[in-house]
């Protein structure tokens, strides 16, 4: 394979530096910021021409095709319009949180990249407590987003950040103790340890963990069918309703950014991350993200919306309590499990999954009608 | 410790996604829970009814296409049944065939762009919708091999209809009649047992059967109450008396059942289709009509089942080219006085699919 690797040849560039170099830290942090920043916009970019012409094809249309070949330029183009249009700031608006809010929304979700390893060591920052950073800085990223629809002084907005605030709490909870199933069985919380140790991707073993971490994410970052923060139909464009131009360039890219990180995350922590055989590792990690993030392009062309009630009572009644049982199995395999049969566990975990999933939903309806939450 | 909170006002359009043309809702909320509503309409305003005093009684019927501007069939069908009543006309046989097979084709294209609206409201993003959009197009080409037209036909004429079908018409009628149950089978696989649509539309915005009948809903929002009325059969105008269809009703008036009797209806108007294409005579599809009507002094009422429910016409003459007075009664708004008591202790998101579900023009409710 004669794919070119730009992680190796960074590799063998920072090994020619003397170890004992004063400046190696810093050319370590100048290439890898460069590097995170250039990767986000540019997959966000392809994010957008994915989620556009997949919506097209799926939705029995062709989808941007006019600009550049294949429409690939439609990104481009859908920037340069978002960069030159008029940038208001609505008379009533707090002028402050107004201004700030778009930046505390995406600096947070930059963040989350310093962690996430693209290939074998190749992340900004190893740190040991990686998992458990990346939970703690996504969720800052919803503070921006409430200052967006308290600062707009708009209902619209105010209604949507507060459906927001709402959801992203409550689905932080079964999304983190779905994690504690991964890192029990990896025994580490660094990112890149955890990649080390998935002899067999985790979505194996821990199939239910990846599907409320799957939904969890999806809610986390209003996907659909968990939009209700911007639905379109309801509440116009939600926390956005009153941003233009640039700022509002920034919310398009945070929500692209989220689900990047979370397609990253997930193909971190279940899908075996950069590891693959014959390809370069970065490329493997490339791949399963953009595949990630197809099945939420996906599901977002086939479900309809969930209402606020059903979206709390989900995440109640529904995730938390197939969590903590999660958790719970898992404890028990990796205290006692022989860690010889993998392939037994993995069949074993599967029909756990199947059998809890059916049960669970089978004692919990979404409601129909009115529901007390 | 109970917060306090206080209800604020929202205000729902007049430009809204979800407002189906320029149409208001003043809507009073708890947090999300819906207090009150008021809606406000007249942003599309036309005159419409005082415009028809001053045309022709032949001039009135493109001023009727942009009524409910998506089934403009079947409103050019109610004036002229309306001016024929007034004016003492007869139709040939072919025309009234072919009046049948229009009407019931924009049945299907309405219902269509009824349901994925209506989907499309529950957050199912566009993809439905686009579906449909794509079998209502073949109609849409049908009409134009007719009409010439895409939108607003205009074919019907006082007296027939105003040119005979060309030799294809009936080919590519039989292929689409023949094609569009499994589309439709198709729409069912994608969202009939699907659970977030079961749990937004099952027993939201339920509309009792008394209540209907107190508000004089008509159409799907009628039937799906429960109650059997459709004009079609309870007081057959034109053919309909010849052919053979039911009348799908709901059970409890929800907005899942109002989807469904919708669905169902579509499988009925391509029976009636069937029927007529079989039986279909030859023939003029115009009777001798005098360029400028001139009815005797008087007045007529007619009514159809269009798709949003009844459309009646109400004509007076006073002898002269054009109607003294022209009333519409417009489904789309009469059905509209039911939402009030629909909505109220519901979210705010099930506002928007109980309104979905109801299925308004605004062109209609304005006028």
């Amino acid at each position: 394979m004669m794919i070119s690797n730009p992680g190796h040849s960074l590799e063998r560039f920072l090994q020619t530096l003397p170890p004992d170099w004063p400046g190696g830290f810093w050319w370590h942090w100048l290439v890898f910021t460069v590097i995170i920043i250039a990767f986000v916009m540019t997959l966000v970019m392809g994010f957008i021409y994915i989620e556009r012409r997949g919506m097209g094809r799926m939705q029995a249309r062709l989808g941007p095709n006019r600009a550049g070949p294949f429409g690939l330029l439609q990104p481009v183009a859908d920037a340069m319009k978002v960069l030159l249009k008029e940038d208001i700031i609505p008379d009533r608006a707090d002028k402050i949180v107004y201004w700030l809010a778009p930046i505390v929304a995406f600096t947070p979700v930059l963040m989350i990249f310093t962690v996430v390893p693209f290939q074998g060591g190749a992340l900004l920052a190893d740190l040991n407590i990686g998992i458990l950073y990346i939970v703690a800085i996504s969720s800052v990223s919803t503070v921006g987003i409430f200052m967006a629809g308290w600062g707009s002084n708009s209902k619209y907005s105010l209604l949507g950040a507060m459906r927001m605030v709402a959801a992203v709490v409550s689905y932080e909870i079964p999304l983190v103790i779905s994690i504690i199933g991964v890192v029990l069985i990896a025994g580490s919380l660094s990112l890149n340890q955890i990649v080390m140790a998935q002899t067999v991707p985790f979505i194996l073993l821990q199939p239910l963990g990846f599907l409320l971490f799957f939904i969890g994410g999806c809610a986390e970052i209003n996907r659909s069918p968990f939009d209700l923060m911007e639905a379109d139909s309801e509440l116009v464009a939600g926390f956005h309703t009153e941003y233009s131009g640039m700022k509002f360039a920034f919310f398009y890219l945070v929500e692209y950014a989220e689900a990047l990180a979370i397609s990253a995350i997930i193909t971190t922590l279940f899908l075996g991350g950069w590891k693959g055989p014959l390809l370069p590792p970065w490329l493997w990690f490339l791949g399963k993200v953009i595949v990630v993030f197809f099945v939420m392009v996906w599901t977002r062309t086939t479900f309809p919306r969930v209402r606020i009630d059903q979206l709390m009572a989900l995440a109640w009644k529904f995730l938390l309590p197939l969590a903590l049982v999660n958790l719970f199995i898992t404890g028990i395999e990796v205290l006692t499990w022989p860690t010889a049969w993998p392939w037994v566990m993995i069949l074993v975990n599967i029909a756990i999954m199947v059998i809890l999933v059916i049960l669970w939903s089978r004692f919990f309806k979404l409601g129909w009608g009115r529901v007390e939450v | 410790m109970a917060i306090k909170t206080e209800p604020f006002v929202i205000n729902i359009g007049p430009v809204h996604p979800s407002s189906h043309g320029f149409f208001r809702m003043r809507v009073t909320l708890d947090g999300e829970v819906i207090v009150d509503v008021e809606p406000v309409f007249g942003y599309l305003h036309r005159g419409i009814e005082k415009l028809a005093e001053e045309r022709t009684y032949t001039g009135v019927i493109p001023l009727t296409d942009r009524l409910d501007y998506i089934a403009s069939m079947s409103n050019n069908l109610a004036y002229v049944l309306a001016v024929e009543k007034l004016a003492g006309i007869s139709v040939p046989e072919r025309a009234e065939y072919l009046r049948v097979i229009m009407a019931e084709l924009q049945r299907i294209a309405a219902y269509l762009i009824a349901v994925g609206a209506f989907l499309n409201e529950c957050g199912a993003f566009f993809t439905p919708f686009l579906y449909m959009f794509r079998e209502r197009e073949k109609i849409v080409d049908l009409f134009e091999m007719v009409s010439g037209q895409r939108l607003l036909y205009n074919y019907m004429r006082v007296g027939g209809v105003s040119q005979d079908i060309p030799d294809e018409f009936l080919p590519a009628l039989d292929k689409f009649v023949r094609q569009m149950p499994g589309f439709i089978d198709e729409y069912e696989r994608l969202l009939k047992e699907n659970e977030i649509l079961l749990a937004r539309a099952k027993g939201v915005g339920i509309l009792t059967k008394e209540n209907a009948i107190n508000c004089s809903v008509s159409g799907p929002v009628l039937r799906a109450s429960g109650v059997k009325w459709d004009i079609r059969k309870a007081d057959p105008y034109s053919i309909y008396d010849r052919f053979d269809f039911e009348i799908p009703v709901g059970e409890v008036g929800d907005c899942y059942d109002r989807y469904r009797v919708r669905i169902e209806e579509m499988r009925q108007s391509l029976r009636i289709i069937e029927q007529a294409t079989a039986q279909i005579p030859s023939g003029a599809v115009r009777s001798e009509v005098p360029h400028l009507v001139h009815p005797p002094v008087g007045e007529a009422y007619a009514h159809i089942e269009v798709p949003k429910g009844e459309l009646g016409f109400y004509l007076v003459s006073d002898n002269s080219i054009a109607p003294y007075r022209c009333h519409v009664r417009p489904p789309s708004l009469i059905n509209l006085t039911a939402l009030r008591d629909m909505v109220i202790g519901w979210k705010l998101q099930d506002l928007i699919i109980i309104f979905g579900s109801i299925d308004i023009t605004v062109g209609e409710v304005d006028r």
